[in-house]
């Protein structure tokens, strides 16, 4: 079996895959926008997930899918009507479908209870089915009966005769049987001799080329069962005549016999043929042509062959600049030519890259699939009523990213729900339509994408979110804010709008945590609000992980990359901008404001840098959760894309380093985690306990909201 | 000389799990995902088997072989359907429309090859 668990992973990104298809026909079933094959594809998908389930022994997602796709199947020819309550029952089921399938992925505990009760309703439904009008009655006792009898005279183990007369009917041809190679598969099972039977054989000018005119009589002598005999005829039964019994000369036993004739058909309708009629029919639709979307042309492709490609062109972009570099010491005569060819070359390394990083992309629709379950769990908890509307749900994002927006957005939604959306009755009374409508939308703008959660809600309420941020001390008493300054505090650690944490958007995580993590993808999150009439959550992200642009400075002679996205603005300050303290720290003064600075050199203990700013250049930088600093560096050398290579496989957590990509000349260079290094400062210029209790309030911000929004920056002072 | 096989499923486990037993036993194994799929990659070149699953979306599986079996190329080629236990009535269905055998999901390997070995010289 270990050859079957290779395929695992396939089969369970598959089956990601079929419950998006799922979800999808689903929702159009239930918006009834459902055309003849949309059954069909559901079926489909579920019998996929069910065939798959089999071989790598999922019991339980068989066992459910079983049922599911019984319904499913009663369903899709008409003898169980589907009505908006069987929908629902449906969207239930493919929920508890996509869990187990979750939990055959992780390997956990499937969730086998709900799965019981369900497949119990399930059964429930389908046992309500009309019965078809051709069912016929099993007829298949008369055949196995024998095959016992003459079981039953045979000790297992024992070598016993077998007598086999085999003669084939025109049909086995037709079905492109082969007697030769069932006479084959009996020599597997023992020593066989064979005769023929020339009889019927007529003269040469009267033989159809189609026909059937030999017969063979086969001699076995084995110690398998009569049933594993009979199983070598298994697929030509119907086509021949067939008489198998033990030969009671040879083994010493009586010789019961059975015959199966070739009368076509008779196996017809023996087993489940109930079923048959509408399986043709639905097939027939099939054949007509798969919904929308049914069909993709594309390739499945490992995650680390694909990255493995990102990183061999980001070698190729390093080697391409490093050519560039070398390109300064030839000769003036011969620099044109070389110079026209590397142009050449960095263009087409650069469009390489690009193709690359669209390998990598994805629509946002498997995040976005998995939400109007969400939405269904969450309205059905709170007893509020919504629907979901997606918008753009093609914009491709790197896979990286695919990865990091999904809690957020759930996050958003389930907030949006719960806190956003009003019950029916007050919707109702403030003249809006009983059901909610949240939009879900992504687009790209700017080279990032930006995703929208929108809700048609009551709004944020101002002035409550004023009152209990006062009551939380994150506002001074008297600041005087400005809307969006408000609606900005809902970030803030520990806020929360609802009077007691629920269990829908509490899970113990608030929107500050989502900001966190947003801006640690190097990501944005707002909030914006009319009053009555709903609320928007805009998240803006980078379209990849993968590579950034970065600015290369130069600190003691060694080169960092600074993430473009943390830098403000860079400046050489005059020396009487640059203050002490008597700490040691210094700070800069930007256009009124002090903001600390921090020596790059210094932080990693690189000598013969720059001692003083007004000699070097200060990078304005800035983090969401730690605020503005100056780094203080030798020199810039100039912004580029670069490739982030991870050191997480070769090193321990650097603290200040996030990563590191290869510059032109081959030499690495440390991506600077500014946030990190803010920290990492906190420890190592910490001054002495007596110090720092003397220079409280060193820093001064001019507006009330930067003070709140980054609290933590008082400890700089 | 080796073996060719044409794998008809739409679902790529299925059709990776068969392709690589196959080609382990050294077989040619040919893939396409629905029956047009398998139309248009048989062309002209022959095949000494074609293992097709029965539910796929365009063209299914007992329209492939009513197709296959229409063509004079193709009326002696065996035909394999892929069933699973609670769709036996496909067998008859699939036999009626000219298939040779039939292969029960779930299977392993060596049932495959058993299978595909009684068809297929």
């Amino acid at each position: 079996m270990d050859d079957l668990s290779r395929f695992r992973d396939t089969y369970l990104a598959e089956c990601e895959e079929l419950l998006r298809d799922l979800e999808t026909h689903l929702s159009a079933l239930h918006d009834g926008t459902a055309d003849s094959e949309c059954l069909n594809s559901i079926f489909r998908a579920v019998h996929s997930i069910k065939a798959g389930a089999g071989m790598f022994k999922f019991t339980e997602l068989v066992d459910f899918s079983h049922e599911f796709e019984a319904l499913l199947d009663n369903m899709r020819d008409g003898r169980v009507e589907v009505t908006a309550e069987r929908v629902d029952l449906l969207f239930k089921a493919s929920d508890v479908l996509a869990d187990l399938v979750g939990a055959a992925a992780e390997g956990s505990e499937p969730p086998a209870a709900a799965a019981n009760m369900l497949a119990k309703d399930l059964a429930a439904i389908t046992s309500t089915a009309k019965t078809a009008p051709e069912a016929n009655t099993p007829d298949q006792a008369t055949r196995g009966d024998a095959g016992t009898s003459a079981e039953q005279s045979r000790q297992p183990g024992e070598t016993v005769c077998y007598r086999i007369d085999f003669y084939p009917a025109a049909e086995l041809f037709r079905h492109a049987n082969e007697p030769l190679l069932l006479i084959r598969e009996l020599k597997t099972l023992g020593e066989v001799e064979v005769e023929v039977d020339l009889s019927r054989l007529p003269d040469l000018q009267q033989i159809e080329p189609e026909n059937a005119y030999l017969g063979w009589t086969i001699t076995l002598r084995s110690d398998c069962g009569q049933d594993a005999v009979r199983e070598v005829f298994e697929f030509v039964e119907d086509d021949c005549r067939l008489d198998i019994h033990i030969d009671a000369n040879d083994a010493g036993s009586p010789a019961p016999s059975e015959e199966t004739d070739a009368s076509p058909g008779r196996r017809n309708g023996a087993e489940g043929s109930d079923r048959k009629q509408a399986d043709r029919a639905a097939e027939e639709g099939q054949a007509a042509k798969g919904g929308p979307g049914a069909r993709i042309s594309s390739i499945r492709v490992d995650l680390d062959r694909v990255d493995r490609l990102v990183n061999m062109v980001g070698e190729l972009v390093i080697t391409q600049s490093m050519l560039s570099q070398q390109a300064d010491d030839l000769p003036s005569d011969r620099l044109i030519q070389f110079t026209r060819g590397l142009e050449e070359l960095a263009t087409h390394t650069r469009e390489l890259q690009e193709s690359v990083m669209a390998i990598r992309m994805q629509p946002v629709k498997s995040v976005f699939a998995r939400m109007p379950r969400l939405v269904r769990e969450v309205t059905d908890k709170l007893g509020k009523r919504a629907r979901l509307v997606t918008i753009g749900e093609e914009t491709e994002v790197d896979k990286t990213v695919i990865e990091e927006i999904s809690d957020p957005i759930t996050h958003m939604i389930r907030n949006s729900l719960d806190h956003g959306l009003e019950p029916p009755e007050e919707r109702e009374a403030a003249g809006k339509p009983a059901d909610g409508t949240i939009t879900l939308s992504a687009e790209h703008r700017g080279g990032r994408i930006v995703i929208n959660i929108r809700d048609d809600g009551r709004g944020i309420d101002h002035s409550a979110v004023l009152a209990r941020a006062r009551e939380r001390g994150l506002v001074a008493p008297g600041a005087e804010l400005a809307p969006d300054e408000i609606e900005d505090l809902l970030f803030e650690p520990g806020f929360s709008t609802a009077a007691t944490v629920t269990d829908i958007s509490g899970r113990g995580v608030g929107l500050d945590v989502v900001r966190r993590n947003i801006q640690g993808l190097g990501g944005r999150v707002s909030v914006s609000s009319s009053p009555g009439s709903g609320t928007c959550f805009t998240m803006t992200l980078p379209l990849t992980l993968a590579v950034m642009d970065g600015m290369i400075v130069v600190a003691g002679g060694e080169k960092f990359v600074i993430p473009t996205t943390n830098i403000i603005e860079s400046m050489r300050p005059g020396r009487d901008q640059v203050n002490r303290l008597p700490s040691g720290d210094e700070l800069v003064e930007v256009r009124g404001d002090y903001l600390p600075l921090l020596y790059i050199a210094r932080a990693f203990s690189i000598d013969g840098a720059v001692d003083d700013p007004s000699h070097g250049l200060v990078v304005l930088a800035e983090t969401e959760r730690k605020g503005r600093v100056g780094l203080v560096v030798d020199e810039l050398l100039g912004q580029q894309q670069v490739v982030i290579k991870s050191l997480e496989d070769n090193y321990d957590p650097v603290p200040g380093i996030s990563a590191a990509t290869i510059l032109g000349n081959g030499l690495v260079a440390p991506i600077l985690d500014i946030e990190g290094l803010q920290s990492m400062s906190q420890i190592s210029t910490s001054p002495p306990p007596g110090l720092a209790a003397a220079i409280p309030g060193g820093v001064r911000r001019t507006d009330a909201i930067a003070s709140i929004e980054q609290p933590e920056r008082n400890q700089w002072t | 000389m080796s073996k060719k096989i044409l794998a008809v499923d739409d679902s790529k486990t299925m059709r990776d799990m068969i392709a690589f037993t196959l080609r382990g036993a050294g077989y040619e194994v040919v893939e396409a995902d629905d029956g047009e799929d398998a139309l248009s990659k048989l062309g002209g070149s022959g095949v000494n088997l074609v293992i097709t699953d029965i539910n796929m979306p365009r063209l299914d599986g007992i329209g492939l072989i009513k197709k296959l079996r229409s063509d004079p190329s193709y009326r002696s080629t065996p035909i394999l359907v892929l069933t699973t236990e609670s769709e036996s009535s496909k067998k008859d269905e699939g036999r009626e429309a000219g298939a040779t055998g039939w292969i029960v999901k779930p299977f392993d390997p060596d049932q495959l090859l058993k299978v595909v070995q009684k068809v297929c010289a």
